[in-house]
């Protein structure tokens, strides 16, 4: 028993596996065997990955963990590919020396496939398959979690705050509508490869945002999402395809947003608006990444959202502390914004500005100028507290009350109902 | 000699995450049990086997047991008493997936 873990760790820590190996060696396995064996085998070629797991489980936990896990892994699945191949076309009628030829190109053939390159480039595919115009965005982030991620049932529903059945219903649609039309697992050229790369970057951007804005869903898996979303990403830029102005943009603002993942959740699991966040805990290693890529998509002639909501980002990166804010800077980025993302929420934000500028009335008309904004005020704490807010700087005391309280019963926020009390009594 | 049952990782359909999960918790055990010098080695059972039975010696596919009760591997340990072993036993990660240990001592036979 030479090989046995008594003998080799002896007296040593235990073994420990690379975090979520076994979720990005799946989307990895997933991505290639489907383009081996198609889309219409997904039950084959998932079976196939959970098979290869199971043995890995098996003699891992008796044994030493393989000095490569990931390649011990990629190399099980490619032996089990190729038997399988091998069962499937079992001529009759050919010479044994034939098919002893025809068994050695099949070897060749798969194990090209299994080549890093390969590999990145299938998981690519997979993405974009996932990614297909005709379905609708719940469904593609299902089957992006589910067959690149390598999340589970429950995972996808812990994460999306939803339940199993609606998931596995999201996940049957989705792949039905890939089989039955025949959806080709390739890389789009040309125009279609620029539409399909902006639902890409939607999909991400959503997965990202579930993370990092849902309060309902767990702390740890609301990181694994975001953590996800950026890991997808940096894949998308690092190949040819997907090296983008605009995919270095998306990248660069998921890490300007994830720097600061730690000060955005107060103690009562509530969001803390940037305003109240300690700035000594953003994460200044992710601000260095997101300058870095911010960079890089300051090439060519594109100007995505993306790179409008990185700069904002960056802009308050910039700032020691929320009242030197270039707020000036800040409103004409808003203003370019608000031309691409005609929102509720952008044009929120963009009267603060105005405010921050000195120009209360302006900023209470362009809050008051938002379509659907009686209805906004009713229900989401935000509006109120912020148009309440300016009512009270600009002196109109009724209003500002009137608001300050709608605000303080729409939120479930302890800090946010404190910080209004506060507000509100300060009013004369 | 620590004996393991329990349903085979298959039948509980994990999911990647779950999978790494198990076998961490594994791995802190058996070097938990390295760390004191416990672990002397291990083994673990393939699925499929033959069972032989009766006054005939009947050969059936497949081994005795099934879920629960399926035997999946073996640790072989050093303890000075059944009473201590029972303790190392106690870390065992699959109680909680209907896992059970066995635990018994291998018979020393000193030949005169």
């Amino acid at each position: 028993m030479s090989s046995s873990p008594g003998e080799s760790a002896q007296g040593q820590s235990p073994q420990q596996l690379v975090d979520h190996l076994f979720r990005h060696e799946a989307g990895k396995m997933i991505a290639v065997l489907t383009r081996i064996f198609g889309f219409h085998n997904l039950e084959l070629v998932e079976d196939t990955v959970q098979e290869t797991f199971l043995k890995a489980l098996q003699i891992w936990k008796y044994r030493k963990i393989p000095d490569n896990p990931s390649a011990w892994l990629m190399q099980v699945a490619r032996n089990r590919t190729i038997d399988l191949v091998r069962r499937q076309q079992k001529l009759s009628g050919i010479s044994e020396e034939l098919a002893t030829r025809l068994q050695a190109d099949t070897e060749l053939a798969i194990g090209q496939f299994f080549l890093d390159t390969e590999i990145a480039d299938s998981q690519l595919r997979m993405i974009f398959t996932c990614c297909h115009p005709a379905l609708n965005p719940e469904d593609q982030v299902a089957l992006t979690l589910k067959t690149v991620s390598g999340f589970g049932v429950q995972e996808i529903a812990k994460a999306l705050v939803s339940n199993e059945a609606t998931i596995q219903k999201r996940l049957y649609r989705a792949r039905e509508y890939i089989k039955k039309h025949s959806v080709r697992f390739e890389i789009p050229v040309g125009v279609a490869l620029r539409d399909r790369l902006d639902i890409v970057y939607t999909v991400l951007y959503l997965l990202f945002n579930e993370g990092y804005n849902s309060v309902k869903a767990e702390e740890l898996i609301r990181y694994d999402l975001c953590a996800e979303a950026m890991r997808l990403c940096k894949l998308l830029s690092e190949h040819k395809v997907g090296s983008e102005p605009s995919t270095f943009a998306l990248l660069s603002l998921m890490c300007f947003q994830a720097s600061r993942f730690d000060s955005r959740i107060g103690e009562d699991n509530t969001i803390i608006l940037l305003q109240q966040q300690d700035r000594t805990k953003w994460n200044q290693e992710l601000i260095r990444m997101g300058y870095y890529y911010l960079n890089l998509s300051s090439t060519g002639n594109q100007l995505s959202v993306y790179h409008i909501e990185s700069a904002i980002a960056a802009e308050h990166s910039l700032s020691p502390d929320f009242a030197s804010t270039n707020w000036q800077s800040l409103l004409y980025l808003y203003d370019y914004l608000l031309e691409r993302k005609p929102i509720p929420i952008v044009q929120l934000n963009r009267s603060i500005l105005l405010a921050q500028l000195g120009d209360l009335p302006a900023a209470i008309d362009a809050i008051l100028d938002i379509a659907g904004i009686d209805e906004l005020l009713r229900h989401h704490y935000i509006y109120s507290a912020v148009l309440g807010d300016l009512y009270g700087r600009a002196g109109n005391m009724t209003e500002a009350r009137r608001l300050l309280e709608m605000a303080y019963h729409l939120t479930s926020s302890l800090a946010e109902k404190k910080l209004l009390q506060e507000k509100s009594a300060a009013l004369k | 000699m620590f004996i393991f049952r329990g349903p085979t990782p298959e039948d509980l359909g994990l999911t990647p995450e779950q999978h790494q999960a198990a076998m961490q918790k594994w791995f802190t055990w058996i070097g938990d049990l390295s760390a004191k010098g416990r672990y002397v080695g291990g083994d673990p059972l393939m699925k499929e086997g033959r069972t032989i039975q009766g006054k005939k010696a009947v050969v059936t596919d497949g081994p005795f047991a099934e879920g629960k009760e399926l035997l999946g591997g073996y640790f072989i340990i050093k303890a000075e008493s059944l009473e201590e072993a029972t303790e190392l036993a106690a870390d065992f990660p699959d109680f909680d997936t209907q896992g059970s240990v066995e635990v018994r001592e291998i018979m020393k036979i000193t030949m005169p």
